[in-house]
């Protein structure tokens, strides 16, 4: 264990809230829009930001199945909160996307496949649960024999500060789910904000040669009281978030023989009876750090002559879905429910090797009906209805 | 929307959704709604195919749809699909003229793969335009017929109105195939045999222990062939089922084909019925 600290130690640096400016600042200067939190509407959303003056201070936030209220805070924590409505992955993944375009020329027809427009972004304060959704992204996008070839353009022009989740909301369940809190890998940098007698800082841990990169420059650049060496009192430190965060998950979920237990029960009550709550509306889909279907939208114009194929996220909730001439494969919303919550659960360990569910919580903050998947997940477990 | 930066990396991707351009250059009418249509690649490279597999047809400005090639995937000539007109892309797919242009993407999915019934019998069920994707299997049969057994096709429409490849049939015969005919509903002139394509099971020549059947139809004609099949005694691990779903990429990026577990557009269309034979028994999946 000590000598764990120790080669942290070495590794780390402390930020004050200057020095974090000054990491945003070199951020930009190196060519990265910097993406971090925000507040907008009564939420917390992503935005570019400039100055350490737009992160939420102070701001926290209280979550349960269908309610999101952000609330004031007692200190002034700048990460204080939990998931918010936005996953990142419209970023990488945006929810459209030109494919191609056509075009009549007499009686030939020209195509021209769009171009990706892969800006450098750096995602600031990306939580563990999201840093896996981005892992499972790149599986399901990126690492497949056909890719896609515009996510994998933007997924390395991507630089990524982790964070550590300090204060998870009423709905989160990443420890069921082994994706957090604390960022493992996948990283360039990983922050822990500290709060305490030793002033407001944070440990910036590199996980990344680039990261280490932005790291030394910012060292050499940084003026006094902007940042110093990480001690063996701030790891300290920071171990406490992650463990105090750990046992302060709103939600659990238990996943033992979780695959087999869906496969086994695909006709349960349970399934009919979420669907009377289900109102089919793909909140949950759409707020999935995850999901990844998509259709393709034809645009043309009224002669004919051009046209356009988007490609935009689609939900496995809508009858539209699963269309075959005649009608739809999946009519009922129990049936459709019944394939979100087993593909999200049982058959993406079958198709990618890991759960599709980062325990994130946002299906269930985020649902009209305050349905839970924990829930619905534990009833069908219990056999009772 | 965030604000955010200028673009700096703006560049060109391969992508697999941009379709090869595609010349129209015959048509067939087969019956009152389906057609077969004949094409050539603008860029003279032929799209080489295995029997079983599909292609993402492209109108434009209407849409893609998915279809099975259905022509011979080893003789030289245009690539074949007989198209059925059920919705917009179909339909206008239907309104293509020859010298007209249009879109494909692929070939995709998995294949039939007949030469997994060499020196055994082969036996084809094909149901309504089921016949279509079959096809390119029962050529590549007839084409090497004395590396299989005995050769069987049950085939089965609606109506005598609706059956594919009328006058194929008896050249297929000829060829030295079995060719059982029946149709759900016949007018008084129809000589041949009414019912449903399972009843032909129990009589048709061959050897059950000794067989690779193909079945190509609508789900709920697959699972009681199929079922017919095991009935008689044909191994589950050696009977193929051609499975259609909601097919929009065609590489298993979109996810409209998911089977549970199955990705139908990369792991299918062709599927070893013993590897769905529990959900094929499941409404809705």
């Amino acid at each position: 264990m000590d000598d764990e600290v120790r080669m942290d130690d070495i590794r780390g640096m402390v930020l004050f809230v200057p020095g974090l400016q000054s990491l945003i600042d070199l951020l930009r200067e190196r060519g990265w829009a910097v993406i971090g939190p925000t507040v907008r509407d009564g939420a917390v959303v992503h935005a570019e930001i400039e100055s350490v003056d737009q992160l939420p201070r102070g701001v926290g936030d209280l979550q349960d199945a269908g309610s999101y209220r952000l609330r004031e805070r007692d200190d002034e924590a700048l990460f204080g909160f939990a998931a918010g409505p936005q996953a990142w992955k419209s970023l990488l993944f945006p929810s459209r996307e030109l494919l191609w375009s056509g075009r009549r020329v007499g009686a030939e027809k020209e195509v021209t496949p769009a171009v990706v427009d892969a800006k450098r972004l750096a995602l600031f304060g990306v939580r563990s649960c999201d840093l896996h959704a981005l892992a499972i992204h790149d599986r399901v996008l990126a690492q497949r024999e056909v890719t896609d070839t515009a996510y994998v353009a933007r997924r390395e022009a991507t630089f990524i500060v982790a964070l550590t989740c300090s204060d998870p909301g009423g709905t989160c369940f990443c420890v069921s789910m082994g994706t957090g809190p604390v960022p493992d890998e996948g990283f360039d940098l990983a922050l822990t904000e500290l709060l305490g007698q030793d002033g407001h800082r944070f440990l910036v841990v590199p996980g990344s040669d680039r990261g280490q990169e932005v790291l030394d420059d910012l060292k050499s650049r940084a003026g006094g009281g902007e940042v110093m060496p990480a001690g063996e009192q701030d790891h300290l430190g920071a171990q406490e978030v992650g463990a105090a965060a750990a046992q302060h998950m709103g939600r659990s979920l238990d996943t033992n023989g979780l695959r087999d237990l869906l496969y086994a029960h695909p006709e349960h009550p349970r399934w009919a009876d979420v669907a009377s709550r289900c109102l089919a509306c793909t909140n949950c889909t759409l707020v999935c750090p995850t999901c990844f279907c998509t259709s393709v939208d034809v645009v043309s114009d009224l002669t004919g002559s051009a046209t356009e194929r988007w490609r935009v996220w689609d939900s496995c909730f809508t009858t539209d879905f699963s269309y075959l001439h005649g009608g739809s494969v999946r009519d009922s919303v129990q049936s459709r429910y019944r394939q979100w919550a087993t593909h999200k659960l049982a058959s993406w360990v079958d198709q990618f090797g890991t759960s599709g569910c980062v325990g994130c919580g946002r299906c269930i903050t985020w649902c009209p009906a305050a349905i839970d998947l924990t829930a619905e997940v534990a009833a069908i477990r219990s056999g009772k209805e | 929307m965030p604000r955010l930066a200028e673009p700096t990396a703006v560049q060109p991707v391969e992508s697999a959704m941009v379709p090869r351009l595609f010349r129209l250059v015959d048509r067939r009418q087969d019956t009152a709604d389906t057609f077969t249509i004949m094409l050539e690649p603008n860029d003279g490279v032929p799209l080489a195919f295995i029997p079983g597999q599909f292609t993402m047809l492209s109108a434009f400005g209407v849409g893609e749809v998915p279809i099975s090639v259905s022509g011979d995937a080893h003789v030289a000539g245009p690539l074949q699909h007989t198209v059925r007109d059920v919705g917009a892309v179909t339909h206008a797919l239907a309104r293509t003229a020859v010298g007209d242009v249009m879109g494909v993407r692929g070939p995709y999915g998995t294949g039939w793969d007949v030469a997994d019934g060499h020196s055994r019998d082969v036996v084809f069920v094909g149901g309504g335009i089921g016949l279509a994707p079959l096809r390119p299997a029962v050529l590549e049969v007839l084409a090497h017929r004395e590396d299989f057994g005995r050769v069987v096709l049950m085939y089965g429409a609606r109506s005598p109105e609706e059956l594919l490849f009328v006058d194929e049939l008896k050249q297929w015969e000829d060829q030295g195939m079995e060719v059982l005919v029946t149709v759900d509903y016949g007018r008084e002139s129809w000589q041949g045999r009414v019912g449903l394509v399972t009843k032909l099971i129990p009589r048709a020549g061959f050897d059950p222990r000794s067989t690779l059947a193909l079945i190509c139809g609508p789900e709920v004609m697959m699972r009681h062939t199929a079922l017919a099949l095991v009935g008689r005694g044909v191994r589950s691990s050696r009977i193929r089922v051609s499975l259609e779903r909601n097919m929009r990429c065609g590489v298993g990026l979109c996810g409209h084909c998911q089977y549970r577990e199955l990705f139908v557009c990369v792991d299918g269309p062709v599927l070893p019925y013993a590897q769905v034979t529990g959900l094929l028994g499941l409404r809705e999946v």
